[in-house]
């Protein structure tokens, strides 16, 4: 079963009869985050991009934690529950590993996932469950009004740091690596295309996928991200990567390759200055993740190049997979469980 | 050599030793032959939260107390008859609970001037005449077991550490003890190495055979059989029964048990012993903390299985946000608290009644929770039982407390009929409930139980979310009205408060007795037992103990109305008597003692004689 499952994240999930269409996945409940919220534009790709997996709608399941972004669930008409403070990805544990049938989503933010809930994201991530954790990162608290957050940059002048904050901030796609995540993407708002192909890859995945997707909160960090958006600038910074194609960015003067560094790991240099072979070709499903960590730390220091896409995508079994196994495992040694039997086990006597 | 035999109808045996003795091993040997036998029993073990304290050392003193007898008996026993000590450490911890004219089985083996000197001993008390007070036997343990076994391939370390089995094997001549059974477990414990398994059981032999062919022993003790209720018997701790509880109630209720948990003293047992039993579709998980192990619980629950988790108060304490979601969502889940003693990490191996306040109250907003405790290792069966069915029944998160004295200790259980369990079964809705026929109201109640509908997860026309945030009575949609919020905090309440409980039942055998001694949880055994001293002795008391703290039966304001005046024992400082003074503005009397361990009978024998002869 562990095999064949492989790659097939919704394998045991029913599939739907009848057509889908975007419609069917709106709620009744009026969406209430603030106008212009990067979040209006991911719960449209989401609920745009469902009907193509052609699953029963009543076996889908949103779980969230508490930020402006875990409100989610609410205007998807799936099942779904609004948790509490970064523990979204605990809850789901419990409901994906004991209702394989179902396809579970967390939503989560980046104070939810990575500050309160930090230690459920890294044990969900090595477990290995069969979830999608949506991971909508807008630098910053969004419910809260505006403290920085542990995806903010250092020197984020915020209510709560008005001198600027002090600790540096976590790379997602790093910190998933190193938790053992099978699969890692980076996505953005604004790009539904790429952001409908990622969520595709991360559903067909089984097992945990963490996708991190840049939101903009136009109120408390507005264009966070903006210059990956700018005609200008975006070519320039965004790196797409794409399974078995070479990682090259940028157009004319400013065409840059991705090789690899003579001190280890991977750097940027002009693409006139490389040699076609000397280009590091992607490939997203190589057991070893160093490489795919060290194409994470591309955009350190200061946010120059900043690579989207699948970073990681590599099997391994299921935990839910695996303790289902080890419940057939038991059964087929020694027959269905008797309640009788368990508590007459043991030494017993009688007294007449 | 004929010896002579003493009909007894009761003793209590406590074997005391380091903590590497293996003296929790000997102690539940004993039991396993004595509940063979037939005797009742109650046992107490008692260990330090070290795995391995300094050797030699008080603090590395761990002990195992028996009590066994002809006829019905409610504690483990207030003070030893026979101490087993292996060393000084043992004697020393112990010699304070041993009655005038105990018996004393000391390993003079290891009353070294080392060993003496480590407790504070300056001279070797078996050799002066300090313990003259008691019946002491000397002897050495360890040289008669490496004696023993001399001529089997194995270290001396090895024969060395089979002297808990010579013991065992000379107590258990001692009270006529069967022995086919130990030396089965024996043989099938260290089945990988034959050769250690034939040395314990030549050792257990050996101890067997002292005790018949030496003089330091003339006479050997009978306890017949107890005469209990017809029926077949095991033994069992409180741990293992709660655990065979939630199999019982996942079978009952026809859900699959899901088990989200993290180690903790003294609550570990009920995940072990549940991972055991996969092939009765039960899943557990061991999750990366407290707050993840209840989060996964509700998690399954609202998929629609079993959810349930089981820690001790530190734990509780994490899981008081999750507890709350689940109060807020209306989901089953079961919560099990092994209390231990606290604040904090208190004492992680000793037993405590100090988490029901936290119980009742340890949550944000008003968030009432059932709270049911069970009062005797064996009664940890029906509670989770009783817990699953409230949750399931009220779509309610339920606590259930035990404690480690229920955990650990162990009797002889009458294995019930299967047929005989109630039947907690339920319905997952699966058809719309609203006036049009076509809208599901996740939020519309049952009228008589006040329960909300539960649809799970793949049932099609019936999606919904739900929430920690404030939802529309009826749909369940987001709401801030504060009526609709006031209505909400009453609905719920009313549903917990409106939970069918059973009434409180007196045991007032002659109807005239002023003074009630109320319990509830562990302290059932000591009290029960405490209550047939002063009644042997002419005193008229009445005993009533709670089962649900949370509702209390609807009976409990006149019952305790009824006397003139009620005694409330509690390891604790009073916190069931701050609820009912609270509740029914009556001056219960309290009795506290938070020293980690059970209350004795005859010091709580001593407290209600005390308050009946003040009337
Ligand atoms: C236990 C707990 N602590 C604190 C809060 C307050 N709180 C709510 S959301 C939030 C941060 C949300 O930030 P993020 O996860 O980034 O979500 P966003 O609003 O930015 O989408 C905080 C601190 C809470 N609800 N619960
Ligand atoms: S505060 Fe920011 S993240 Fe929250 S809804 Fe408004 S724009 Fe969106
Ligand atoms: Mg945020």
């Amino acid at each position: 079963m562990t095999e064949s499952l492989n790659g097939k994240g919704l394998a045991l999930v029913p599939k739907t009869d009848g057509k889908q269409t975007l419609k069917d996945f709106k709620s009744d409940q009026e969406v209430r985050w603030c106008p212009g919220c990067g979040d209006y534009a991911i719960l449209a790709a989401v609920q745009s991009f469902l009907p193509e997996l052609g699953l029963r709608r009543e076996n889908i399941v949103f779980v969230s934690g508490i930020g402006c972004s875990s409100r989610f669930p609410y205007y998807m008409n799936t099942y779904g529950f609004h948790s509490i403070h970064g523990r979204a990805p605990a809850i789901a544990t419990g409901l994906a590993t004991s209702r394989p049938d179902l396809s579970v989503w967390v939503i989560t933010g980046d104070g939810d996932a990575l500050s309160i809930g930090g230690n459920h994201l890294i044990h969900a991530l090595r477990r290995n469950v069969n979830l999608n954790i949506l991971l909508f990162n807008n630098r910053i608290y969004g419910l809260t009004k505006g403290q920085y957050s542990p995806t903010s940059e250092v020197g984020k002048i915020t209510k709560s740091t008005p001198m600027g904050s002090l600790d540096k901030p976590f790379n997602p796609i790093s910190l998933a690596i190193g938790a053992e995540a099978g699969f890692v993407a980076r996505t953005i708002d604004s790009d539904r295309k790429h952001l409908q192909s990622v969520l595709r890859e991360a559903a067909a995945h089984r097992g945990t996928s963490l996708v991190e997707i840049y939101q903009n909160c136009n109120i408390f960090n507005d264009g966070a991200f903006e210059a990956m958006k700018e005609p200008e600038t975006r070519d320039e910074i965004t790196i797409r990567l794409e399974h078995g194609q070479p990682i090259v960015f940028g157009t004319g003067d400013n065409a840059k390759a991705v090789r690899l560094a003579p001190y280890g790991g991977v750097e940027v240099v002009n693409r006139s200055e490389v040699a076609e072979s000397e280009i590091l070709v992607h490939d997203a499903h190589r057991p070893d993740p160093s490489l795919a960590f060290a194409l994470s730390r591309l955009d350190e220091p200061a946010f120059q190049h900043v690579p989207i896409g699948i970073f990681r995508s590599v099997d391994r079994p299921a935990y839910d997979t695996l303790m289902s196994e080890q419940l057939e495992q038991a059964t087929a040694d020694k027959g269905k469980g008797q309640l009788a039997d368990l508590l007459l086990g043991g030494d017993t006597w009688r007294i007449n | 050599m004929t010896k002579q035999v003493q009909q007894l109808d009761r003793v209590i045996i406590r074997f005391a030793g380091d903590s590497g003795d293996g003296m929790q091993l000997t102690g539940d040997r004993f039991t396993a032959e004595t509940a063979k036998f037939g005797n009742d029993l109650s046992t107490l073990p008692n260990f330090p939260a070290e795995i391995r304290a300094p050797a030699g050392t008080l603090p590395g003193v761990s002990s195992f107390q028996l009590h066994f007898a002809d006829h019905d008996i409610l504690t483990p026993g207030d003070a030893p008859n026979v101490l087993v000590a292996m060393n000084p450490a043992a004697l020393k911890a112990n010699l304070g609970d041993l009655p005038r004219g105990a018996d004393i089985i000391a390993n003079t083996d290891e009353f070294t001037k080392r060993n003496l000197q480590k407790v504070g001993y300056a001279a070797n008390p078996l050799e002066d005449d300090s313990l003259a007070e008691w019946r002491v036997h000397s002897l050495p343990l360890t040289s008669l077991t490496v004696k023993a076994l001399e001529g089997f391939s194995i270290s001396k370390k090895d024969a060395e550490r089979a002297k808990n089995m010579f013991a065992l094997g000379l107590l258990s001549w001692l009270y006529h003890r069967p022995t086919e059974a130990t030396i089965k477990f024996l043989e099938a414990k260290f089945a990988k190495k034959p050769d250690i398994a034939k040395a314990n059981v030549a050792a257990f032999q050996a101890g067997w055979n002292y005790g018949e062919t030496t003089e330091s022993f003339s006479v050997s003790y009978e306890i017949k059989p107890a005469t209990l209720a017809p029926g077949v018997y095991r033994n069992i701790s409180g741990n293992q029964a709660l655990a065979y509880g939630l199999i019982a109630a996942s079978v009952q209720s026809g859900l699959p048990l899901f088990l989200g948990t993290y180690p903790i003293t003294p609550a570990s047992d009920i995940l072990h012993e549940l991972s055991k039993h996969k092939r009765f579709g039960i899943r557990t998980f061991q999750a990366e903390d407290e707050i993840a192990g209840v989060g996964a619980a509700l998690g399954a629950a609202f998929g629609g299985a079993l959810g349930v988790t089981t820690t001790s108060g530190p734990g509780v304490a994490l899981k008081a946000e999750t507890v709350g979601l689940a109060v807020a969502t209306e989901l089953p889940l079961i919560v099990v608290d092994v209390q231990r003693a606290g604040p904090s990490t208190g004492m992680p191996t000793k037993t405590e009644q100090t988490d029901l306040l936290m119980a009742m109250f340890g949550r944000n907003g008003e968030s009432p929770v059932p709270v049911v405790a069970p009062s005797t290792p064996s009664d940890c069966f029906d509670a989770a039982i009783e817990a699953a069915r409230i949750a399931l029944k009220y779509r309610t998160p339920v606590m259930l407390l035990s404690d480690g004295y229920l955990a650990n200790g162990s009797e002889p259980w009458q294995v019930p009929e299967v047929s005989e369990l109630p039947d907690i079964s339920v319905e997952f809705t699966t058809e719309p409930n609203g006036e049009d026929g076509t809208t599901y109201l996740p939020f519309k109640r049952d009228t008589e139980t006040l329960a909300r509908p539960w649809a799970v997860p793949g049932t099609p026309g019936l999606e919904h979310r739900i929430g920690g945030i404030e939802k529309a009575d009826g749909s369940g949609n987001i709401s801030y009205d504060p009526d609709n919020h006031d209505r909400m905090v009453r609905l719920r309440q009313a549903k917990i408060d409106g939970i069918d409980v059973p009434p409180l039942e007196v045991d007032d055998p002659d109807g005239d007795a002023r003074v009630l001694v109320l319990g509830w949880g562990s302290t059932y055994g000591p009290i029960a037992a405490a209550v047939r001293r002063v009644r042997r002795e002419g005193g008229k008391v009445a005993q009533a103990h709670l089962r649900h703290l949370n509702p209390l039966p609807a009976n409990t304001g006149d019952v305790l109305r009824a006397y003139d005046k009620v005694l409330l024992p509690e390891i604790n400082l009073g916190q069931l008597a701050l609820l009912l003074r609270a509740r029914f503005l009556i001056d219960v009397i309290s009795y506290n003692r938070v020293r980690g361990l059970p209350f004795k009978a005859e010091e709580l024998a001593g407290v209600i004689q005390d308050v009946i002869n003040s009337d």
